[in-house]
């Protein structure tokens, strides 16, 4: 029998083993193969939302599904915590001692924020890129009377079109909560220009002034004093702030670490076409966990699964595999209350601008509802 | 060539080559010397420019068939 394991049941691993499951219903059903999730919890969570949550615009429910029903049933859900893998004998071993053996590994275990990584950070600043963090943050905006609010940028994060939505969000939200004569929201940017894509950072160029949004390139946060409440940049610069929101630095899991598989930020080494891990014919690795010079998103993992999981069905049925992924993402921006614009590229094609409309606005909120099909492998 | 860090930003419209060597430069101790890669024109500017202002070193600079090879030296 052939075991393929996923580590890791966000959205890269929910969707490789769905789309298996479909593919090899038959060998599954033979008792040929097995497709097997390691996740740590039983709950598959859909992070867009935890920027609303931040906005309490949205609840942690809203947010939940049961892992077991977003996969498919044949699909083996194995819930714990995995120690390491161990390369030399082809499993994964789990912190409670149960050994997962695999012939083909997946490895799809994302990012996470890393607020250690600015020293001052924890204790001075505050983030949305988790649920729980994105719940404190709604408790400091509910009780705030006020005054400079900085949102910084830090290398290399997710979703990279959200640091943009926040502030856009957060600036409508104070003038609702008649806090906008008193405030004043500042952005700091890690390059030359408001964002890294080129059509976006035009826009912004345009509707950040309009807005009084104060804004700060070439900055990368070095160092927080949450005493004084200012920030310091390694360009040299340094910020007060009343709250302060990071996007901080991200870095790989440390189940990466403990297997001795990543780089020192704990990427994995990846090759960009045929997403497998650098010198393993038999790992591949997808999403925000690679080190492939590429957008951590849910759609870049949705495009990578589609030749990950072609490929392993290919090569179970005989085939050579040589499907190529080509760097495709496409990412929804909200650009105003009722406005929404895209952008699609890959390694060939740069980002070309869209202009926004009513209609992706409403296609963006119809996804959030749809996510759930496209994890499901079905959209 | 074993000792420089090799940055390959080829095709990275995001997060882009210069954003891939910040990530790289935060993660590697002070003299270290990264070798980006980017198939961009512009990073021929942007990153010399933050390589300054960040209180780096750019070590050479060059570019072969379309491709943009700047090497950086951490300085702090």
């Amino acid at each position: 029998m052939t075991r393929i394991v996923l580590l890791g049941g966000g959205v890269g691993g929910t969707m490789v083993s769905n789309q298996l499951a479909r593919q090899l219903k038959e060998e599954i059903l033979r008792g040929e193969v097995e497709v097997t999730v390691i996740n740590e919890s039983d709950v598959h969570v859909y992070q867009p939302l935890f920027l609303y949550m931040a906005f309490d615009q949205a609840v942690p429910a809203d947010a939940h599904r049961a892992e077991k029903s977003v996969l498919n049933r044949h699909v083996k859900l194995v819930i714990g915590n995995a120690d390491r893998v161990d390369r030399e004998n082809n499993m994964v071993r789990m912190s409670d001692g149960q050994t997962i053996p695999y012939d083909y590994l997946v490895i799809a275990t994302g990012s996470r924020p890393d607020m250690g990584s600015v020293p001052g950070l924890i204790e001075g600043g505050h983030t949305f890129y988790t649920e729980d963090s994105a719940l404190k943050l709604r408790a400091a905006l509910q009780s705030f009377q006020g005054g400079r609010l900085v949102v910084t940028v830090g290398v290399p994060h997710k979703c990279p079109v959200a640091p943009l939505e926040f502030t856009l969000m957060v600036d409508d939200w104070l003038t609702a909560q008649g806090l906008g004569k008193t405030s004043q929201v500042v952005y700091t940017y890690p390059i030359g220009r408001l964002h890294i894509l080129e059509p976006i950072a035009d826009w912004a160029n345009e509707i950040f002034p309009a807005r009084g949004i104060e804004t700060h390139t070439f900055f990368n946060a070095e160092t927080v004093d949450p005493e004084k409440k200012t920030l310091t940049s390694m360009e040299g610069e340094t910020l007060s702030y009343d709250l302060l929101v990071a996007i901080p630095p991200h870095a790989g899991q440390d189940v990466i670490k403990r297997s001795g598989l990543g780089d020192a930020g704990q990427w994995i080494p990846t090759d960009r076409h045929s997403l497998q891990m650098e010198g393993a014919d038999n790992i591949y690795v997808l999403g925000d966990a690679t080190n492939v010079p590429i957008s951590k998103a849910g759609s870049t993992a949705h495009f990578q699964a589609d030749v990950v999981s072609s490929n392993l069905a290919n090569r179970i049925r005989g085939g050579q595999g040589s499907h190529r992924y080509n760097g495709k993402v496409f990412c929804f921006i909200e650009t105003g209350r009722d406005q929404a614009t895209y952008v699609k590229f890959d390694y060939e094609h740069p980002p070309m601008p869209q202009a926004p409309s009513e209609m992706i606005h409403l296609y963006k909120l119809a996804f959030n509802k749809m996510y759930w099909l496209s994890a499901a492998g079905v959209l | 060539m074993s000792d420089i860090r090799m940055v390959d930003a080829r095709g990275s419209f995001c997060p882009g080559p210069l954003m891939e060597l910040i990530k790289s430069i935060r993660q590697e101790p002070v003299g270290t010397v990264f070798e980006v890669w980017s198939s961009d024109r512009g990073s021929a500017k942007d990153i010399p420019e933050w390589v300054r202002k960040a209180g780096h070193e750019v070590v050479d600079s060059l570019e072969s068939d379309g491709v943009y090879k700047i090497q950086v030296r951490k300085l702090r």
